[in-house]
């Protein structure tokens, strides 16, 4: 008698989980038939391969479509079928991924520093900027100014983005790679124009950054910000994601202002060699990333609004990018020294902001 | 019940009808600002573009792919936990020990934690900073895979079950169980038939938030999981792709589907729930 | 008055203690404790004098205090309208309330990357309340005050959750007693009730508390992120990883994660006192 009264007790507990049960296996059945979709893993000799390219927010589109193309000319060349996954985060934090364990191939990535930081873990050789043209970076790009359609505020030049009424967005160099490039484009203006004088130059950007009254984490959240929010008067960004933006989400909203002067913004490119290694997939990481540097490569590259490095496709695509004077990140001590100076922990950047000065 | 003995009873233990429509105003109006218009955006977002372009943004493969993970991450997460919360809260509430505040602190403690951290510590454990190289060897991979992804999962749900028992189990004490134990039950059937149906619907409870949680963890995630799309892409970290794509009401539609999963469960338990404890009453 | 944590009672005659005390706490170490460590192994990389340097850092403390005053307040906020929500729910009947009582928890259920990206929208300037709410001269999004609106969105259901089954469960009877031996409904209410009621709204306070304190998802969004204004300690923790600074990161984890402890540990302490008082 007890044990059927249980039974009826459990029956009726049981119902709600029941209908929880269903509930859930419901979302199963509807999620269950893409089932089969991502079981290709490159386990089988001479089968298919994957290779995994660990690469910077920004880079999404582009590398849809390199990886398309490169897929599709591998299986003509060799006869093998080729998976190419993406991975896809800010710049720093997908290098310490793959600093930590994720198993990536090739990476690239946003600046030259996060891939030292590679090879200071013994994932990547020294000498990586050798490895491949023009110091390892097969396209380049810049730093310019959106500013809204007409250019209400009149923005010229980085002189305007310290007048008192306008307003600026851009990311936090501390969390964005992209807004490390941003801070240096306009340290380096800053430099030229007071003839090399850092404290004046410092000054410069105090000036700017008061001007600025959101920092994102990244530089998708601060074009978001910028274009969603309708927060500030320019947006300084990359000049890829300022010409996607202008693309993209309206014609009519937005116009690029391009600065006198900006930097060369290049970046770099490498094969994990640690990884690439062990997975054996050396000869197709490298065959990745010299493709990368063939015309089909530069024209996808120049279609996504990056810089190409090859002069033909440079022409051809002219109209697209303004003329601009750059100077790179070489000219102000390459990236090891200006992390230090301007990112690390009481640099640049934090004295800006802390009242002491110090840190 | 007749309406009478409402009446009178109500005089006694309940309060004025000015004060009534005051605090139900009050929690309304907060409910209004605080949940319901957020989660209306959501919703007005996600459909935006229309019915069609909701479904192939949920339909999507990579979509697809990264609802797989996370209900599979629940599947796991979700047993383990009611597992632990149940015993965890039965060696709490039912015996006196040394240093229980201590226990009971460090099950809150995954609360407290940035879920930024709970992913780290895993990266540290088991990446290469850790057991990383020495896992290789062995063929495991736990970071940057699944498992990493159910453990941070299991790490940041871990107390809601454990926590939702130990105050109903308090609060109930062990009169029933040590009746149950006297009278000659077993231990298992004292659990079966005297505390489970007790706490029936704390373990609910438990499990709601659990699964609520977990299909929702962002920060840890992110962290472990390598963001490989249509691998290790959990929804919201396919959500926070799509948005960094600028495909705005695609990410809302795919952050929403689960929510309207979660917002139909809910809806359920509490309806079933009132009905029983209106079968309760008449009974 | 006995020490807290300080009693063990070996006689009880319910069954199992070693198995549920077993698998908890093997559970928990693998789960938390070992895990946990590795920062704190991580930190004991650095001298006495690194450590102070990395945590007095008028950054670092300029976000304490942010992060801490809008946990506080978040917190608070939750606990007075959680209470509030909770008493509706279990004793008044009103249209469209198992609707309510079935939202509660949907914060857990949003991813808080989500949840921030619409609060911001709503709260920005241009957004539907933060227009309202600009008419006044208030700032939400942006300003210390769109943090505590994104940690009081987080952190609701805790509360309401906790203090629901409590309520629910006291024993009308008393009332009646209290209110037939001539105490009006304030003096029951105080005196009776919510005496009850206090452990499960100081868990509640606690966890939601808690959870504010760690929050990083939501708070990104709509913080602005301004160093030594609008700058969360986890966002710290985040730079330190960006720049492979593993130590500082550890040390102010460690810290949060110590004071957090303590913060909980206090307020479970307090409800063991309360329990033995009203037991």
């Amino acid at each position: 008698m007890n044990i059927f009264k249980g039974i009826i007790q459990s029956l009726r507990t049981y119902r709600v989980a029941a209908i929880f049960g269903i509930v859930m296996l419901l979302a199963f059945s509807l999620a269950g038939c893409g089932k089969k979709e991502p079981a290709a893993n490159g386990k089988k000799a001479d089968g298919p391969v994957t290779l995994l390219n660990v690469s910077y927010d920004p880079t999404r589109e582009f590398y849809k479509d390199i990886n398309d193309a490169f897929a599709k000319e591998w299986q003509a060349k060799k006869g093998q079928s080729l998976t190419i996954q993406a991975s896809h985060g800010g710049s720093g934090a997908q290098a310490r991924s793959v600093r930590e364990g994720l198993e990536a191939d090739v990476v690239t990535l946003a600046l030259g520093y996060d891939i030292d930081a590679l090879v200071e873990a013994g994932l990547v050789n020294k000498g990586w900027e050798q490895k491949l043209a023009n110091n390892s970076t097969p396209y380049t790009s810049s730093i310019v100014f959106l500013v809204r359609k007409g250019n209400p505020k009149n923005i010229k030049d980085w002189d305007d983005l310290i007048r008192s009424d306008v307003s600026v967005i851009t990311p936090n160099p501390k969390t964005s790679g992209g807004a490390r490039w941003n801070h240096l484009a306009a340290w380096g203006y800053a430099l030229k124009k007071n003839g090399n004088d850092e404290n004046q130059a410092k000054d410069f950007l105090a000036k700017l950054y008061k001007n600025v009254p959101v920092l994102d984490t990244g530089a998708r959240g601060a074009t978001n910000t910028f274009v969603e929010r309708g927060l500030g008067d320019v947006l300084i960004a990359w000049e890829n994601e300022a010409l996607m933006a202008v693309n993209e989400l309206g014609k009519d909203k937005f116009d690029i202002v391009a600065p006198s002067i900006s930097i060369l913004a290049e970046p770099p490119v490498a094969i994990v060699d640690k990884v690439a290694d062990k997975k054996g997939t050396r000869e197709i990481a490298q065959a990745y990333l010299e493709f990368l540097y063939t015309e089909q490569g530069q024209e996808i590259a120049a279609k996504h609004f990056y810089r190409p490095r090859s002069e033909a496709i440079a022409q051809k695509y002219a109209s697209t990018f303004p003329k601009l004077e750059l100077f790179t990140i070489a000219d102000l001590g390459g990236w090891g020294a200006v992390q230090k100076k301007h990112f690390s922990d009481g640099g640049i950047f934090d004295q800006i902001y802390t009242p002491s000065g110090k840190q | 019940m007749g309406k009478k003995e409402i009446s009178i009873q109500e005089n006694l233990s309940t309060e004025r009808p000015l004060v009534r429509w005051l605090l139900i105003g009050a929690a309304l109006l907060f409910l209004l600002v605080m949940l319901v218009i957020p989660l209306a955006a959501v919703f007005i977002k996600a459909f935006e573009d229309g019915v069609s372009l909701y479904l192939a943004a949920v339909t999507e493969p990579a979509a697809r792919a990264a609802i797989n993970l996370t209900l599979l991450t629940l599947l796991i997460a979700l047993p383990c936990n009611t597992i632990f919360g149940l015993a965890a809260a039965w060696a709490i509430t039912k015996y006196e020990f040394k240093g229980k505040n201590i226990l009971i602190t460090l099950l809150d403690l995954p609360f407290a934690i940035s879920p930024v951290i709970a992913g780290v510590v895993f990266v540290f454990l088991f990446g290469r900073p850790g057991l990383g190289p020495w896992l290789d060897d062995m063929g495991f991979k736990i970071v940057y895979a699944i498992p990493g992804i159910v453990l941070a999962t299991i790490f940041v749900t871990f107390p809601f079950m454990a926590r939702e028992l130990i105050p109903l189990m308090q609060a109930q004490g062990t009169v029933e169980e040590e009746a149950a134990l006297i009278l000659g039950a077993s231990g298992f059937k004292t659990f079966w038939y005297i505390t489970l149906p007790n706490i029936k619907w704390g373990v609910l409870y438990g499990a709601i938030l659990t699964s609520a949680r977990a299909i929702g963890e962002f920060g840890a995630v992110s962290v472990v999981s390598g963001h490989v799309r249509g691998l290790t892409n959990t929804v919201p970290l396919h959500v926070e792709i799509l948005y960094n794509e600028y495909h705005f009401s695609a990410a809302f539609a795919v952050a929403s589907l689960l929510t309207l999963l979660a917002v139909i469960t809910l809806l359920v338990k509490s309806f079933v729930e009132g009905k029983r404890q209106n079968d309760k009453i008449q009974i | 008055m006995f020490l807290p944590g300080f009693t063990f009672k070996k006689n009880s005659i319910i069954p199992g203690f070693g198995l549920t005390m077993g698998f908890t706490m093997f559970y928990l170490s693998f789960l938390v404790l070992i895990p946990l460590s590795t920062i704190f192994i991580n930190t004991a990389g650095l001298s006495l004098h690194e450590l102070w340097g990395i945590l007095t850092a008028p950054r670092l403390i300029a976000s304490y205090k942010l992060t801490f005053g809008t946990s506080l307040a978040a917190a608070a906020v939750n606990a007075v309208f959680g209470f509030i929500i909770a008493w509706v729910l279990v004793r008044y009947s009103f249209p469209g309330k198992r609707i309510i009582d079935g939202l509660v928890d949907l914060p857990f259920a949003l991813p808080t990357a989500v949840a921030g990206i619409t609060l911001t929208t709503l709260y920005a300037p241009n957004g539907l309340l933060g227009k309202f709410l600009a008419l006044f001269g208030i700032k939400a999004a942006y300003a210390p005050l769109g943090i505590v609106i994104a940690l009081t969105f987080i952190g609701l259901p805790f509360v309401v959750r906790m203090v629901q089954p409590v309520l629910a469960s006291l024993d009308k009877e008393i009332e009646e007693a209290a209110a037939s031996l001539g105490a009006n409904r304030w003096q029951t209410f105080s005196k009776v009730i919510f005496p009850e009621v206090v452990p499960a709204l100081l868990t509640g306070f606690s966890l939601a508390f808690a959870r504010a304190l760690g929050e990083y998802g939501s708070v990104v969004f709509i913080s602005g992120n301004m160093p030594m204004r609008t700058e969360i300690t986890p966002l710290l923790i985040m730079s330190k990883l960006e720049q492979y600074d593993y130590g500082g990161a550890s040390a102010v984890a460690c810290a949060l994660l110590i004071v957090s402890f303590l913060l909980l540990l206090v307020v479970n302490v307090i409800q063991w006192w309360h329990q033995r008082r009203y037991a």
